[in-house]
């Protein structure tokens, strides 16, 4: 019977799949209906403490609770997957960032109605008003930056640089400063340290005044401030991309740290683990610490759980010791009060106004968990209105972001796949020698039609790539059942494209994107000599998804590459996926045809003008 | 006057026949020294120079562009950014992630406070103490040799070495401008100056380019002698086609080349020679003008101040290094005046303003004009 399970899980997984016509893969109480759930990511109280809003981006709604029963009071439709949303200073507006319309709703709390609907930057993840309600600021993720709006008026004022991947803010208790972190590394040379910065952002001039620097961490998630202001406190991972990933079962992938940075540590940002032997805090993600300075708590979503920590110890901890600690195992133990298990992918926390309670969003489960903050002990959960049947694709979810499935629950899909996306890192991934082979991480938007997989080629299918190999090489275990790893491949296959911000919302091209496209298109060159038809870009390039699917030699091989026979990759949204190259060695498009084509082999580029090459690299960026 | 490509052979060749008369026409008087009984001289800005070298905290003494940031002052040396701030200098290089140590030009993004550094290896953005660093390798930009930056709302405009180009920071976008898609006939292109209205690149050899930003069109500005020497008329049109800055201010166009300078309200063009101002040089770096009607030159004799009438120049005496000011009134008739100091040197590179204070880049050191009041 198992057997028989097996072969008709492995059949549907090569059938076509789209998000509109998931067919059941398992038998295991799992529907193959493409149910919406709530997915709640943040959450937050009003000023009077009397009401919860949770921001739920599976069903693009705030949903407002009563904060003592948890009841429903109304559910508020905002825009299309929303990712953060903060109260206005006097409590009477919410704000909320909404990833896939690029818009801001703003929702009168008094009304609880949408009074506004604003435009803002790429793929906008978090909102916050300025104590004096002068400036709004949004943390835009795809424009790698925060814009500042006027508060009243909604009109962008200016853009200033963040880091890679914008996402995630908070204020200084007095108001005056905003910090912002970012998920992706910033830009650096191929195969060094990730660096990533706190960004600082004076809100009374709306300018960046500092950046902290964040050595080795790639990856940054929600940022907390204590309430006497000494003392920050961001989530965030710390990967060990440089040696190789065939070691998890010595010290794994990452480390899952909290940066702390502010008067109480000094001039430099440390950087401690959540991590101890064999209990893994995997992708620390929201962080609140206690009005007293007594706690610190942070969610780790891989994991499923809170960690408390004792804010006093790990202080006492950091002035008593010289680092760096954050590759140290035992060191956590100093600090780390307990783990507190809750539901899937937990993300944001709110504390009650007499700190009492933690809340916590928990994404892929559709619950709240209650934790008494004196005692660390989870005291209830409460679900949210919404389907309580898991669907298939529910399933791969909470697959594809769990970490149990590693060794010692290490690493989950997500670590490298944030928000199913990539983490810009270049890996060292199979245990064929110190540094051998190194591959930049691709994403995983829109992937039907774009198999093979791996840089190889070598996995023809999803299955192939996600199962066998990633537990060998990856989890360092065998977990997957079949079933459960056809609800991954479900999943997978159904992330669609994000849309794509450089095409003209007429469909049209703007004149330089038009001169690009007949360059990439083009059949002979400039000489008018006829460019031989593999060497077009758009015979490699072909297809909606710019892929031929099929491997060729581009003139990038590396002595640390076995073979330069690489797989074609898609083009979808190719201008969000930096670095470039299998082994990400180009930091920019240019780079691909300026450095690393210099005969020619990955088309022929080197007869092209400066302006061409711009004009191609501008087509590029619609598809 | 706007004088378009083609007549530039016609404009030639009068200026071949017509030589010596035009040299007659626009004859230089020398400077008239003030008679004893002529009224004093006019109250032009006075300063006491302090100087800033390595000896002092400079990285270099070359140095090609000053920036004041506020508080702040940015110095674009020969061997590195250096800013000075509460007393104190600190210098970017290479390895902070500067694009080339040799800095030649500077811009603030007044609205977010970023500042922009053109160096002899591409383009760099200091921001917030991070240094994002642009070249023609891994970006658009047209060449590593950036000769000029200017900042206006959402656009960086560049002068480089083979073109100029435009980054959107919004969109990312790199625009390239040169021979085949604007009148720039050289490529050389030496300074910008852009605003909410037109945007101005000086371009050695082809005068001066200018971008209208409502129409997008491109219009352009020559000598009417072409690339003779020679001044047929004097004020008929831009002084020179190899020019070296730009500078639009209160709708006034100055322009600075190495053969003197001019200045342009829309309609009239009124040019400066040595031999008819108080220019203390035609060989002209850089241009920086103050408002409508008075602007700032740096020459290689000398700094020089035009307050719409008179003169003043400030530099170390070409003879014997002392401090030198002198004045030259609206008549010609030139006083000096007593100082103690004077910039570093000669060989002026830049200037910015600090409220009544004057950063000057030179090629020995980086001076601050402090005023002092009458």
């Amino acid at each position: 019977m198992f057997t028989l399970l097996a072969v008709l899980a492995g059949a549907l997984l090569r059938a076509t799949f789209s998000s509109s016509d998931i067919v059941q893969a398992s038998s295991t109480g799992r529907v193959g209906d493409s149910l919406i759930y709530a997915s709640p990511v943040e959450v937050l109280f009003s000023h009077d403490g009397a009401r919860l809003y949770v921001l739920c981006q599976g069903s693009d709604q705030v949903r407002v609770l009563d904060a003592a029963s948890f009841k429903t009071i109304r559910n508020v439709a905002v825009g299309h997957i929303p990712r953060g949303f903060s109260l206005s200073p006097d409590g009477s507006r919410l704000f909320v960032a909404n990833t896939w319309d690029d818009t801001l709703s703003v929702i009168d709390t008094g009304t609880m109605a949408v009074v506004a609907t604003w435009p803002v930057g790429a793929e906008p993840s978090s909102v916050i008003e300025d104590r004096e309600c002068k400036y709004l600021f949004v943390a835009n993720r795809i424009s790698n930056d925060v814009a500042v709006l006027d508060a009243q008026t909604g009109a962008e004022v200016k853009r200033l640089a963040a880091g890679n991947g914008a996402s995630y803010m908070t204020l200084s208790p007095d108001g005056k400063r905003l910090y912002v972190t970012h998920v992706y590394p910033n830009s650096a040379p191929a195969r060094t340290v990730p660096e990533s910065e706190i960004t600082v952002i004076d809100t009374a001039r709306a300018v960046v005044v500092d950046r902290i620097p964040l050595h080795g961490i790639a990856g940054v998630f929600h940022v907390a401030f204590s309430a006497d202001g000494r003392l920050g406190v961001a989530a965030g991972l710390y990967p060990k991309n440089l040696v190789p990933l065939a070691h998890l079962e010595h010290g794994g992938a990452f480390a899952d740290t909290l940066t702390l940075f502010g008067a109480d540590v000094g001039n430099k940002p440390v950087e401690v683990p959540l991590d101890e032997l064999e209990r893994y805090a995997a992708r620390p993600f929201g962080v609140a610490i206690m009005p007293d300075k007594s706690r610190i708590f942070v969610t780790s979503g891989g994991s499923e759980m809170v960690t408390s920590i004792d804010l006093p110890r790990l202080l006492a901890f950091i002035r008593g010791h010289h680092g760096p600690f954050v590759e140290d195992l035992s060191a956590s133990s100093n600090y780390v009060i307990t783990r507190i298990a809750v539901g899937h992918d937990p993300r944001a926390v709110a504390l009650t106004g007499d700190s009492r309670r933690l809340i916590v969003a928990n994404r892929l489960e559709d619950t709240l968990s209650v934790i008494d903050t004196r005692s660390n002990r989870l005291l209830s959960t409460i679900p949210l209105e919404g389907s309580r049947q898991l669907s298939v694709l529910r399933h791969g979810e909470q697959t594809f972001y769990t970490a149990d499935q590693s060794f010692q629950g290490q690493i989950g899909c997500a670590n490298c796949h944030i928000d199913s996306t990539f983490d810009d890192l270049t890996w060292d991934l199979e245990p064929d020698g110190m540094g051998r082979n190194i591959v930049d991480n691709r994403p995983l938007e829109s992937l039907k039609g774009t198999e093979p997989f791996k840089w190889n080629g070598g996995n023809p299918d999803i299955p192939t790539e996600c199962g066998p190999r990633t537990e060998k090489y990856f989890w360092r275990s065998e977990t997957y059942d079949d079933l459960t790893l056809a609800d991954l491949a479900t999943y997978i296959r159904s992330l669609p494209a994000r849309p794509n911000r450089w095409r003209l919302t007429d469909g049209t091209l703007t004149p330089a994107q038009e001169r690009g496209q007949a360059i990439f298109a083009r059949a002979t060159d400039r000489f008018g000599n006829p460019i031989p038809l593999a060497n077009r870009c758009s015979y490699c390039h072909s297809g909606p998804k710019g892929t031929i699917q099929k491997s060729f030699d581009v003139g990038t091989k590396k002595e640390t590459d076995d073979s330069g026979l690489l797989d074609t990759p898609q083009l979808e949204n190719i201008a969000l996926t930096a670095p470039y190259l299998h082994d990400g060695s180009a930091r920019t498009l240019e780079e691909i045809w300026t450095v690393f084509n210099p005969n020619d082999k990955h088309g022929r580029t080197n007869d092209l003008t400066k302006d061409e090459l711009n004009d191609l690299v501008e087509y590029l960026r619609t598809r | 006057m706007k004088i378009r490509t083609g007549n530039r052979l016609a404009i030639s060749a009068l200026g071949l026949i017509a030589a010596l008369l035009a040299a007659g026409a626009i004859g230089a008087q020398p400077p008239k020294p003030r008679a004893p009984q002529a009224l004093a001289p006019p109250q032009l800005p006075r300063y006491r120079f302090e100087n800033f070298t390595t000896a002092n905290g400079l990285p270099d003494n070359h140095v090609f562009a000053v920036l004041v940031d506020g508080d702040r002052i940015w110095a674009g040396t020969e061997n590195g950014l250096a800013v000075y701030e509460n007393h104190k200098w600190k210098t970017y290089t290479t390895s902070d992630g500067l694009a080339q140590r040799a800095v030649l030009s500077l811009a603030l993004d007044k609205r977010t406070g970023d500042v922009w550094a053109g160096t002899m290896g591409g383009l760099s953005r200091i921001s917030g103490g991070r240094i994002d660093s642009y070249t023609q390798l891994n970006s658009g930009l047209s060449n590593d040799v950036v000769y000029g930056v200017s900042v206006e709302g959402e656009n960086v405009w560049v002068a480089t070495a083979a073109g100029a180009c435009r980054l959107n920071l919004r969109t990312g976008q790199w625009s390239l401008f040169n021979e085949r898609n604007t009148p720039m006939i050289e490529i050389w292109v030496y300074g910008v100056s852009a605003t909410p209205t037109k945007v101005y690149y000086a371009v050695w050899g082809s005068g001066i380019l200018e971008f209208d930003q409502k129409t997008g069109r491109w219009d352009k500005y020559e000598d009417p002698d072409g690339e003779t020497e020679l001044v047929l008329f004097k004020d008929q049109g831009l002084i020179h086609e190899i020019t070296s800055s730009v500078s639009y201010v209160d709708n006034i166009l100055w322009v600075a080349t190495y053969f003197g300078d001019s200045r342009y309200d829309g309609r009239y063009w009124h040019n400066f020679l040595t031999k008819d101002s108080g220019l203390p040089s035609n060989f002209t770096n850089y241009v920086k003008g103050v408002d409508a009607k008075s602007a700032w030159f740096c020459t290689d004799k000398g700094l020089a101040y035009y307050d719409g009438a008179n003169w003043a120049v400030y530099r170390p005496s070409l003879t014997t290094g002392k401090p030198e000011m002198t004045v030259r009134d609206a008549q010609g008739n030139v006083t000096p005046v007593a100082v103690t100091t004077a910039p570093a040197h000669n060989y002026i590179l830049g200037i910015d303003f600090q409220g009544d204070d004057i950063w000057v880049a030179t090629a020995k050191g980086l001076s601050h004009g402090i005023r002092q009041k009458p």
